[in-house]
């Protein structure tokens, strides 16, 4: 008898202890997840207060000021993005978009595929930088100049591997069953992806290039050395351009207020401008599946 | 429909079917652009060449671009730590250093971290809850790097430097080991700030991966284990965890490649100071990308600017193998899983 109430004992302890950790355990989960929100609220409340601030009308109207100057805006930087980014994602998607349509087409079980399946999960997540220097080396060395068509190019690198990974993810969705109820109308295989894979799974790839264009809006490492930056407002691709997120990467690290505080309006545009476009293809993409 | 068919097509089912020759010639295929196939191929192929050659032109032109260094200071570039523009001495250990140890002290953090997310994403939160939070932390992921980095300097950096920084040296002085790695002037700037503002980026990111592996265990394994009376905390620890492992490492190797290849969160608060006399998480330091990001457009030509791209190039060999070790660790999970669910 005595060792059975010994044994009970015994187990109830277990029992308790394996649902204390239990407890514990949860706990610290449910902290983590407030941890990981408490960031993201932190920085978005940051930029807001100090962003709103510094945000008027002559921000998008006046040219970047000279330090400690009383008036002055972003107008050229905004307008450089605008440009860069726009001709980056017209320049990248194509590229992407058939490279997305040779994998999930043509070279599902090729080595070509698997290879530039693999390579391409690694330009992903390569540091943005080196696409920078790769740029550097081979146009703005060769050209002897910063300009906005190396930034361009730069971009365009970034928007490719992003591009043909939601463009190959799309496409692979599509039900087999279409694309034979296609060839047995006697469709050309050209035909048959532009018309019909291409054509329904047309609200993923959309959501891949508004993912790959809120990417590059707030890429600065890339632009580093090969748009430079520009005081003055230019729409000459040839010459160096001024960007958001190099203005802003100058204005911040300087001690002058007037820059900083420009430097916080421009980060409030540049994260509502990427979390608005992040939204949007989370919608568009919800629609549609 | 009906009316058209002729209406005898049945009736005549027992007599034997009369061959026909057939009259006139079959129609004409009729193609509106034969070439038009081949060129598309042509296209596709050529995109998937050119995604393949992006690789090894970024390669090659590293290479050329960092020959000069390589060879006047060989290997040994590596582990030397003079980096002196005037007389061309150049070593990158103080860079590499930074970039290991900010990376070391992002994951110490991000880890643990993103594992309870995950966990409190799959088996914790309400149904409701999931998606909105789920979509919150892909959304912390979107967020510019340069935004942690201003945040970082301007907003973080002061504040860890007044309720951290002071309190641990007054608390420190004078233990021998401890203390001199809390010292340093008090502006928050330097390694460990670096670090935590690359964990606060990279948690996103292998947070969204944990939660989609972890997804991927079969129910009935969970179900079983519930049904002989585990605790979720056993469920996950113990089924969940091991079923999925290798996906996990996988995630965590990809929040890795991330936060070495991090350039404009690290560049505002390290502080880009080249020395290595005090390993204080708290001085000033460099990483590769901070010294590419402050000093490459203004190098001259010459050894200083191909001692950056060695560096360059150095980071770009160990992000490689990161990145790649986390593919192939991911597609073995991906696998695996028909073989043994």
């Amino acid at each position: 008898m005595s060792t059975a109430t010994a044994l009970d004992t015994k187990r109830l302890a277990m029992h308790a202890k394996r649902k204390r950790v239990n407890a514990v355990a949860l706990t610290l989960s449910l902290a983590a997840m407030a941890f990981g929100l408490f960031w993201l609220l932190w920085i978005l409340f940051e930029t807001v207060r100090l962003g709103v601030g510094g945000l008027a009308l002559a921000t998008f109207t006046e040219m970047t000021p000279p330090p400690m100057a009383e008036t002055g805006g972003l107008a050229n930087a905004i307008f450089g993005t605008v440009v860069m980014v726009g001709l980056a994602t017209l320049l990248g998607t194509p590229i992407g978009v058939l490279a997305g349509v040779y994998l999930a087409e043509y070279g599902q079980k090729t080595w070509l595929g698997s290879t530039v399946r693999f390579i391409n999960d690694i330009l992903l997540s390569a540091p943005s930088i080196v696409v920078g220097l790769f740029i550097y080396a081979v146009v703005v060395a060769k050209m002897k100049s910063f300009s906005g068509y190396a930034g361009i190019l730069a971009l365009a690198l970034i928007v490719i591997p992003v591009v043909i990974r939601t463009t190959e993810n799309m496409l692979s969705l599509i039900p087999n069953a279409l694309r034979e109820a296609a060839y047995a109308l006697g469709t050309p295989k050209w035909k048959v992806i532009m018309s019909v894979t291409l054509k329904s799974a047309r609200a993923g790839v959309l959501t891949g290039i508004l993912l790959a264009l809120a990417r590059i809006s707030g890429e600065t490492a890339p632009l580093l050395f090969t748009a430079l930056s520009n005081q003055f407002w230019t729409s000459d691709l040839g010459a160096p351009m001024a960007s958001l997120p190099v203005t802003i990467f100058k204005f911040a690290m300087s001690p002058y207020e007037n820059w900083q505080k420009l430097a916080w309006a421009g980060v409030f545009i540049i994260t509502i401008g990427v979390l608005l476009l992040n939204i949007l293809a989370r919608v568009l993409f919800k629609n549609k599946h | 429909m009906a009316a058209i068919l002729p209406a005898n097509n049945f009736e005549s089912e027992d007599r034997p079917a009369e061959r026909v020759q057939p009259q006139g010639s079959p129609p004409q295929r009729r193609r509106v652009a034969p070439w038009a196939d081949t060129l598309f191929s042509l296209l596709a192929h050529s995109a998937a060449w050119l995604t393949l050659s992006l690789l090894v032109g970024i390669i090659v032109s590293l290479l050329i671009g960092a020959a000069p260094a390589i060879q006047e200071f060989g290997l040994s570039f590596l582990w030397t730590s003079e980096w002196d523009p005037v007389q061309e001495k150049f070593g990158g250990l103080v860079m590499i250093y930074g970039t290991l140890m900010t990376s070391f002290i992002a994951l110490l953090i991000a880890v643990p971290v993103s594992f309870g997310i995950a966990l409190f994403l799959t088996e914790l939160s309400p149904n409701w809850l999931r998606r909105p939070l789920g979509v919150a932390v892909e959304l912390l992921a979107a967020v510019p790097s340069i935004v942690y980095g201003m945040w970082g300097l301007l907003v973080f950096g002061p504040i860890l430097a007044t309720y951290v920084q002071q309190p641990l040296q007054s608390l420190l002085t004078g233990v021998p080991f401890l203390g001199a790695l809390v010292s340093g002037p008090p502006v928050g700037i330097g390694i460990l700030s670096a670090g935590i503002i690359l964990a606060i980026m990279i948690i996103p990111f292998i947070a969204a991966v944990m939660r989609d592996v972890f997804e991927v265990t079969p129910p009935m394994l969970k179900e079983s284990a519930y049904g002989l009376g585990a605790t979720t905390w056993e469920v996950v620890w113990k089924v969940v965890l091991p079923y999925t492992k290798t996906g996990v490492v996988g995630g965590i190797m990809l929040g890795l490649g991330r936060a070495l290849g991090e350039t404009m969160a690290i560049t505002f608060v390290i502080g880009n100071m080249n020395q290595l006399n005090s390993l204080s998480v708290f001085e000033a330091a460099n990483s590769i990308t901070s010294a590419l990001a402050n000093e490459f457009a203004e190098a001259g030509e010459g050894l200083h600017q191909a001692s950056l791209i060695y560096l360059g190039l150095v980071l770009f060999f160990i992000t490689f193998v990161v990145l790649a070790c986390s593919k192939v660790l991911l597609s073995q999970l991906k696998k695996s899983e028909g073989a043994r669910s």
